[in-house]
């Protein structure tokens, strides 16, 4: 028999600036036209394995279920396929809308442990800072070494079958400009703190 | 014909046939690409996860170096980056972007003396084959027709949506008409937009693997001797995953090559030319074609 459990969420458990302020970030602006009509979750690839379907997230995030939007599963495993964004009868962008969720969820340092999709975006960055371009392979190996790293081995058959083709470069690709590109992603920052 | 040229980081690692061919279909087509000078990572999907706005300024420094290099379009051979430059590049033009937001933006690019006005459209090589080049101008280039080879064209998600700059969202038929155009048996693909996986591949595997086997698989089924990929991510999770697919879901081999290896063979190209012997799972028959002698010269380009 299939067990009902109901959590009944109230007041208290609920961030009701939440909402608004997620409307603010980049393309997320129509947050409230959302008529919960389930679209984005029927074509979404990746509902089938959410726990919490898009047409839900939308839902939470107004009514300002923060935490159990940022500690889901969920919001890691959409793709930025954008399926459900060009379908929404309400012009919607949901996949910025999960975006902004991810967002949040790195800052608060909310993300399961060891789990690779945050980890994956935190790597990247700071590659993206030393470095100004990325190498697929070292992120790769940084990623599985800080989450599981007994993937390292299971990934290094194809590693070597790349390396075989001359398809895995090992050194690190620097841009000239790293300097300039860190004085642009600091100026951003700057610009944040003051603006807020 | 000329072009600002933004490779992205990923046919500079794992892609690199795509970057091969690419370079060489573009010279045959008459189109003069020019690096962009000193261009970093655009951000892919990774960074939008860090931060929206410096995920924006990153991108803008390629757009204000091209556009210091004139105003000519900027191509990439990658749907990530396509995406990525694409929604930066809208930032400057509204484009449901908020004046507050591209005021951020301009004043992160000019604490690197830089600035941009949004001169130069980034956009897809397909796109600009297709509907800047034209069909009739890639087949005046055709000497060795693909017949008899069946290829299912797959588009991935990035390079169709939320842009819809070729023909449709779910259903393009761009590449379809650009593979006729080369002779080749093109393959009915419903599943030609549908998501691969992404990077999800590499981080939440079996989710990942899935997405690629019911693509593998359906394009097997419909008879396809080669799946015929846009996209250099869509490219390694449908090519460099296949042994852990068909240990997850038994299946496996099927073949699958770059878009523009397909047209190099086409135009006469040989299979090292187009870096087609390092292709994880290579079709036999386009190796065949590639392989022969029987090589009519192409018209010269003006």
């Amino acid at each position: 028999m299939k067990k009902i459990t109901r959590q009944v969420k109230y007041e208290d458990d609920l961030e009701l600036g939440f909402g608004a302020e997620i409307s603010e970030k980049l393309g997320c602006e129509n947050l409230d036209r959302c008529i919960q009509c389930g679209t984005c979750s029927g074509v979404c690839p990746m509902s089938v394995y959410m726990d919490l379907t898009p047409r839900r997230m939308i839902n939470m995030t107004r009514a300002g279920l923060k935490d159990d939007l940022l500690d889901s599963y969920s919001i890691w495993l959409c793709s930025s396929c954008y399926a459900c964004t060009v379908q929404c009868p309400r012009e919607i962008k949901i996949t910025d809308i999960i975006y902004a969720l991810k967002q949040k969820a790195i800052q608060e340092g909310r993300h399961p442990k060891r789990f690779p999709i945050p980890v994956l975006a935190t790597e990247f960055h700071r590659m993206v800072r030393n470095h100004g371009r990325i190498n697929e392979g070292l992120l790769a190996a940084k990623m599985f070494a800080k989450t599981d790293p007994r993937k390292l081995i299971s990934n290094a058959k194809l590693g070597l079958a790349l390396m075989k083709r001359g398809r895995f470069v090992l050194g690190h690709e620097n841009i000239k400009g790293r300097e300039e590109l860190r004085k642009i992603l600091d100026a951003v920052d700057g610009e944040q703190e003051a603006t807020r | 014909m000329k072009f600002h040229y933004y490779p992205g980081c990923s046919v500079r690692g794992a892609n690199s046939p795509f970057e091969e061919s690419f370079l060489a279909v573009c010279k045959a087509l008459g189109m003069d690409m020019q690096e962009i000078e000193d261009w970093n990572c655009c951000g892919a999907t990774a960074y939008m996860a860090i931060d929206e706005k410096k995920a924006l300024a990153l991108a803008a420094r390629n757009l204000a170096i091209a556009e210091k290099m004139g105003d000519e379009d900027i191509v990439t051979p990658c749907g990530g980056c396509y995406l990525v430059l694409k929604k930066s590049h809208d930032c400057f033009h509204g484009n449901g972007h908020s004046a507050k937001r591209r005021e951020i933006i301009k004043k992160a690019l000019s604490a690197a003396d830089l600035s941009y006005k949004g001169s130069n459209r980034p956009r897809h090589i397909l796109d600009v084959v297709v509907n800047t080049m034209g069909l009739q101008a890639v087949k005046d280039r055709v000497v060795r027709p693909l017949e008899g080879i069946k290829v299912a064209p797959y588009y991935g998600c990035q390079i169709v949506r939320p842009h819809n700059e070729l023909d449709g969202v779910f259903y393009p038929m761009a590449l379809d008409h650009l593979l006729e155009a080369l002779g080749a048996e093109v393959v009915d693909f419903p599943m030609k937009a549908r998501c691969c996986g992404g990077s999800l591949t590499g981080t939440v595997g079996k989710i990942g693997l899935e997405l690629s086997q019911i693509l593998l698989t359906e394009a097997k089924r419909r008879g396809a001797d080669v799946i015929a990929t846009a996209c250099p991510l869509c490219h390694f999770n449908l090519s460099s995953y296949q042994d852990q697919v068909s240990k997850e879901f038994g299946g496996g081999g099927m073949p699958t090559a770059y878009f523009t290896q397909l047209m190099g063979v086409a135009f006469g190209m040989s299979v090292t030319e187009m870096g087609l012997q390092k292709n994880l799972v290579t079709c036999d028959k386009l190796m065949k074609l590639g392989a022969s002698t029987a090589k009519a010269q192409p018209a010269e380009v003006n």
